[in-house]
């Protein structure tokens, strides 16, 4: 049978990277292909091939056997083949019909078929079980419900454009709490049955080996492995992604005392924007050496409490304190106070792109009388206080340039390394009181995971109380001496980890368990 | 075909941008000059001479550098800040009032002051006068999230015609024969010539330090760094604990200060009292030069050279040939658009798409 | 005073100069409604309208009849959207920079096109505008010329086109997610660029009504300020046209009103009001407006973001 996708030397370079290297592939009918391999292993470059978003430099790709014109999306598609995005491609401020009808009817076309396109967005959804409402706004919709939009634009056969045969999913689970994943996975099973090939993006070793037939592990741009799911293991997987051994830092569950509480959450309440309780009476208390995670679904008020936590949001009831002592809602008392903070989005929010590293490395404490005096800039202290903090957390990239590189040229991993950096080191050698670690791995590599790992148990070892929001139940489990759920606003009791199984805390992110307030 | 992202900014192109775009405004321009009729190569030797070739040019480019120098200063100052401040030329006549009401105390007009009072007096009023102008739509930007570019742009306007009102009522000038222009200042109030014989006057002294003064905040004080981070990235810079809107605040007060003072130089300096044709568009043109400069102080002031440098060379230039002094004007967007595009291609390429191989 | 202003506003000659003042300003509203639903903003709309304006009457000076006029205004428009889009889409140049470098290009270009073309005279060479539709039925509309029609009957074809056609639906998403249209197959670039040359054109025209109906000839400063008004109105109008059309109206009516009270002696409850204070109104009411709707814009999500295809 010919195979549904066939690669052959597929080549991508920008610049002097090497993003894909003659890579050669084949996705049979009916099968289940995961492509796994680290950020910045080539899958996203190579999917991006397939699509058309980009033309490899070498190499060709046949779709069922036919040549795949490349650099079009328009041929991409024409060939059958849909991808669903890791980050959603979805007008917020259109109708669900809308998204599924761009691009579907002739562009000079007078008028938009939108009944006939309704009916088969109906049906298409009836087929493979995913339901929606084709007049809801996007911006109303749940996370996983947008997910099923983006599918079922790429399944569905409207105006000319035939619905994909050959689907191609981009970390899909990255998003979902643990039912929702549930729920796609039953209906990858669904495509199959019904005769499409999918190509599943991952990092998570777990998800693949449960869904995929075969698995092909990038690494470097290169292809290093293709096996059949059911010869593989988490272990063999890993060293493959990475190409050694890889010990992941793991909490050593200690019988330590509860030593003195550095920060403390009662009853706390923050409103959003219109009245609604976005935080509804956390308590929650942090003891010095001591990992707490926060684990639940994006959107549930993690936000809100790392805002607090960071001293950028004030409370609207209840109490925060700090060593016994409240708080103002200012971000320089915060890092005064010896907090280190770690944010979500380490490119919008954690640095300014355009600015010096060195200037970055004293964002937050430029104004103390180290690194100024009456207005004036200590610029030798300030760059000196980067270059130690380059030394000493081993932050890549800055070649010729030292200190003075932009920082929007440092990759994910250095980055956040800087942001680590920035926050754990303080003049005197002594651990932060606290460290608030806003999903402080997210898009990394295993590498610097394992590095970011290795900091915040260093940091605890030293007597440092961790808050650590996470989504990434690996992490958590790998981590934490106590986990609470958040949902809807509302925290659920803070357990030793022990005490928590993946069944309770999925039950927990969704709301229904006497486990929850 | 698109664009992409060099490995390696080009050092040579990024040199020879301005070359580059000089040469294509060259191009463009002589083309106009032929419409006109007039000999290319003898109408740019007449405006460079007009422009540069003499002492008496030199004296007319710098009397003319000089509000541009500060409307550039103030026009770099707030887009370091992503604060689009279309507003200098309202803020420098609202400036440039200011400064004459003050002035206008001294010399049987109300209570008797010292110039040596009145004068500083008169220059603070005229700063006060354009930073608050320009507070308005800031705050309106960073409170409400209104757009500065069309509020501010909207008051020049606003602006215009109550300066317009002042002069035709309280603040005419009753012995100009029905002419709309104030009360001039005493001489006392007046700035001195710089240069003798010639227009040019201490203003321009206070125009350069001003411009070093900008620079050296931005490069070496905390405040500088601030606008700095936080016209990079707001949402950064406030994550760090800087506080944005205070720094947007500060930012458009320094701002409309230097507008306002350009207006307050240029009525103590050049023309004595105000009218509603004082400025040619000055407000405007320091968008250019700021833009021309990269928002780098002590480049405004080679820019605002430039293009004054152009507008005198061309006025002298459309008196001996058949030119309109329209081209002056030409000159300076071509130059600004084709400044940037050559910039833009020492950071990326165009590629077009090439064929791949197709094997198997 | 209450009585009179009632008057003045159920007079039908008012409504004449109200639809008259209104007509650029709705054409120039939809066409910066145009660009800026594909997410670019055009800030060269003043000097479009100027180069529009010299365009079109210089068209009908040489002889070519006044639609050819307006033809040629929306093509000079149409060229300078091309450039704008290019520096913007192409070369992801900043959209501020790009328009007010164009508007000072096409003002000038314009203006030393026409003084190189008419050397200084007394008064300026005039051409035979547009003729009133006199042989229409309805009030108001009568005395208008055909390019007010044009401009109101463009309102609902527009909006029709946004919403209920594929190339509407284009526009839109590549103001909204443009990563969503180049996914489904969409050029995000050509469909910008065609958005820009669009709503460029209309600005031309816009600028041509002003020199071959409301005017004869071609002044300097003629525009003044109405492409910036333009640019307020669309934030009013919350990006739908028929709103846009209701902004300008509303503009133009107190544009008229100022302009009756000024000539009616300037008196307003017996008070002496400078005739400034009422020509500052109508900009003063842009600004109000914006103020107003700021909160609840709906912006475009993508405008004024570049989109570079395939930059790492």
């Amino acid at each position: 049978m010919t195979p549904a996708l066939s690669l052959e030397g597929i080549t991508k370079r920008f610049g002097s990277l090497v993003a894909n290297d003659a890579i050669s592939l084949t996705l049979d009918q009916g099968e289940v292909l995961a492509l796994l391999g680290e950020n910045g292993a080539g899958k996203s470059t190579l999917v991006s091939i397939l699509f058309g978003h980009y033309r490899a430099d070498e190499g060709s790709v046949q779709v069922f056997g036919e040549p795949l014109p490349p650099g079009q999306p328009k041929a991409a598609l024409a060939a059958g083949i849909g991808m669903v995005h890791q980050h959603f491609t979805l007008a917020d401020n259109l109708s669900v019909l809308d998204n599924v009808l761009l691009g579907t009817e002739p562009l000079w076309q007078p008028f938009s078929k939108r009944r006939e396109a309704r009916a088969a967005l109906v049906e298409t959804a009836q087929r493979f079980g995913l339901q929606v409402d084709p007049d809801a706004r996007v911006a109303e919709l749940s996370v996983g419900e947008r997910q099923r939009v983006e599918i079922l634009k790429a399944l569905v056969s409207v105006g000319r454009r035939k619905g994909a045969r050959i689907l191609i999913l981009d970390e899909p689970t990255a998003v979902l709490t643990p039912a929702e994943a549930e729920s796609l996975f039953a209906t990858l099973q669904q495509l199959v049955a019904q005769g499409l090939s999918v190509i599943f993006i991952s990092h998570k070793l777990d998800e693949v080996l449960r869904v995929s037939h075969r698995i092909a592990v990038l690494r470097g741009g290169k292809l290093v492995a293709t096996l059949p799911a059911a010869e593989a293991d988490k272990a063999m997987l890993a060293e493959l992604m990475v190409g050694r051994r890889v010990e992941m830092p793991r909490r050593e569950p200690s019988a330590a005392v509860q030593q003195a509480e550095a920060c403390r959450l009662r009853g706390a309440t923050v409103r959003g924007a219109n009245e609604r309780a976005v935080l509804d009476g956390v308590s929650l208390s942090l003891h010095a050496g001591e990992i707490v995670a926060i684990a639940g679904v994006a959107g549930n008020g993690q936000q809100a409490l790392a805002e607090l936590l960071f001293g950028l949001r004030a409370l609207d009831g209840g109490e925060l304190r700090l060593q016994g002592k409240p708080m103002p809602a200012r971000a320089g008392a915060w890092v005064q106070a010896g907090v280190a903070r770690i944010p979500e989005d380490r490119h919008a929010v954690g640095v300014v792109g355009d600015l010096p590293m060195w200037e970055n490395a004293v964002l937050e404490r430029f104004a103390t009388p180290v690194f100024s005096t009456l207005g004036v800039m200590k610029r030798g202290a300030a760059r000196a206080h980067a270059q130690s903090l380059v030394d000493r957390y081993d932050v890549r990239g800055t070649q010729s340039t030292g200190v003075d590189t932009p920082t929007r040229a440092l990759s994910g991993g250095n980055m956040q390394k800087l942001i680590l950096g920035r926050a754990l080191m303080t003049d005197d050698a002594a651990a932060p009181l606290l460290i608030v670690a806003d999903q402080p791995t997210w898009g990394l590599d295993i590498g610097a995971v394992a590095y970011v790992h290795q900091q915040l148990l260093d940091a605890c070892a030293k007597g440092s109380a961790v808050l650590l929001i996470s989504e990434d139940l690996d992490e958590i489990f790998a981590l934490a001496d106590r986990i609470a759920v958040m949902h809807h606003g509302r925290l659920s009791e803070a357990k030793p980890a022990a005490q928590w199984t993946l069944t309770d805390i999925g039950l927990a992110m969704t709301g229904e368990t006497a486990h929850a307030p | 075909m698109h664009l992409e992202r060099r490995a390696q900014t080009s050092r040579a192109l990024q040199l020879a941008a301005p070359l580059i775009a000089i040469a294509f405004t060259l191009a463009v321009s002589s083309l106009l000059v032929l419409w006109a009729g007039a000999p290319v190569g003898q109408a740019y030797a007449l405006l460079v001479e007009g422009g540069f070739g003499s002492r008496f040019a030199w004296g007319e480019t710098l009397t003319r550098a000089t509000p541009l120098i500060l409307t550039g200063l103030a026009a770099a100052v707030a887009f370091r800040a992503r604060l689009f401040n279309i507003g200098a030329e309202g803020q420098l006549y609202v400036g440039a009032l200011a400064a004459v009401a003050v002035g206008g105390l001294h010399g049987g007009n109300g209570f008797e002051l010292s110039p040596w009072v009145l004068f500083p007096l008169m220059m603070l009023a005229a700063a006060l006068a354009g930073a608050l102008l320009l507070l308005g739509p800031a705050l309106m930007k960073s409170r409400l999230g209104v757009d500065e570019v069309v509020t501010t742009l909207l008051l020049n306007f606003i602006v215009l015609l109550f300066v317009s009102m002042m002069l035709d009522g309280p603040m005419k000038d009753p012995t100009a024969m029905g002419w709309p222009q104030s009360v001039a200042l005493q001489d006392a109030l007046q700035l001195g010539k710089l240069i003798e014989r010639s227009r040019v006057h201490t203003g321009l002294l206070g125009a350069l330090v001003l411009a070093v003064l900008l620079w050296a905040l931005l490069k070496f004080t905390t405040t500088g760094f601030q606008i700095r981070a936080v016209g990079a990235n707001a949402r950064a810079s406030a994550f760090a604990g800087m506080p944005v809107g205070w720094v947007t605040v500060k930012v458009a007060l320094l701002s409309g200060a230097l507008a306002g003072l350009a207006g307050a130089i240029e009525v103590a300096g050049r023309t004595g009292y105000l009218t509603l044709d004082m400025s040619p568009g000055y407000g405007y043109s320091g968008i250019v030069i700021a833009m021309l400069a990269a928002l780098n102080p002590l480049g405004v002031v080679a820019a605002a050279v430039f293009v004054a440098g152009i507008l005198v060379g061309a006025d002298s230039m459309s008196r001996a040939v058949n030119v309109p002094t329209y081209i002056a004007d030409v000159i300076v967007s071509v130059s600004l658009l084709s400044m940037l595009v050559a910039t833009l291609f020492a950071q990326y390429r165009i590629v077009f798409n090439r064929r791949v191989a197709h094997a198997g | 005073m209450l009585a009179e202003t009632l008057d003045l506003l159920l007079s039908v000659p008012f409504w004449v100069a109200v639809l008259r003042i209104a007509t650029p300003l709705i054409l120039g509203t939809l066409g910066v409604l145009l660009c800026e639903r594909a997410g670019v903003l055009n800030l060269g709309i003043e000097g479009i309208m100027v180069a529009g304006a010299f365009a079109g009457w210089l068209a009908v000076y040489h002889g070519a009849g006044l639609w050819w006029g307006v033809l040629a205004a929306a093509a000079v428009g149409a060229a300078f959207g091309l450039l704008h889009g290019v520096l913007t889409v192409t070369l992801s140049l900043s959209q501020h920079v790009s328009g007010l470098g164009i508007t000072l290009f096409a003002t000038s270009i314009a203006s030393y096109a026409y003084r190189v073309s008419f050397p200084k005279v007394d008064s300026p060479p005039t051409i035979q505008p547009f003729a009133e539709m006199t042989w229409l039925p309805i009030p108001v509309l009568n005395a208008q010329t055909p390019l007010s029609l044009l401009a109101l009957l463009l309102v609902p074809l527009i909006g029709y086109g946004l919403y209920r056609t594929p190339i509407g639906l284009a526009v839109r998403m590549v103001g909204e997610n443009p990563a969503a249209a180049e996914g489904q197959g969409l050029s995000v670039a050509r469909v910008r660029i065609g958005a820009i040359v669009a709503g460029s054109a209309l600005m031309g025209v816009a600028g041509s009504f002003l020199t071959l109906a409301a005017f004869n000839a071609f002044y300097f400063n003629m525009v003044n300020g109405r492409g910036w008004v333009c640019v307020a109105l669309v934030v009013f109008a919350s990006w739908r046209p028929g709103k846009a059309l209701l902004g300008a109206v509303l503009f133009a009516l107190f544009d008229a009103l100022q302009l009756r009270l000024q000539q009616s002696g300037g008196g307003l409850f017996g008070i002496a009001v400078p005739y400034q204070v009422y020509l500052m109104l109508p900009y003063l009411l842009s600004i109000v407006a914006l103020v107003v709707m700021a909160r609840r814009a709906a912006y475009p999500q993508a405008l004024m973001k570049p989109y570079r295809k395939g930059e790492r």
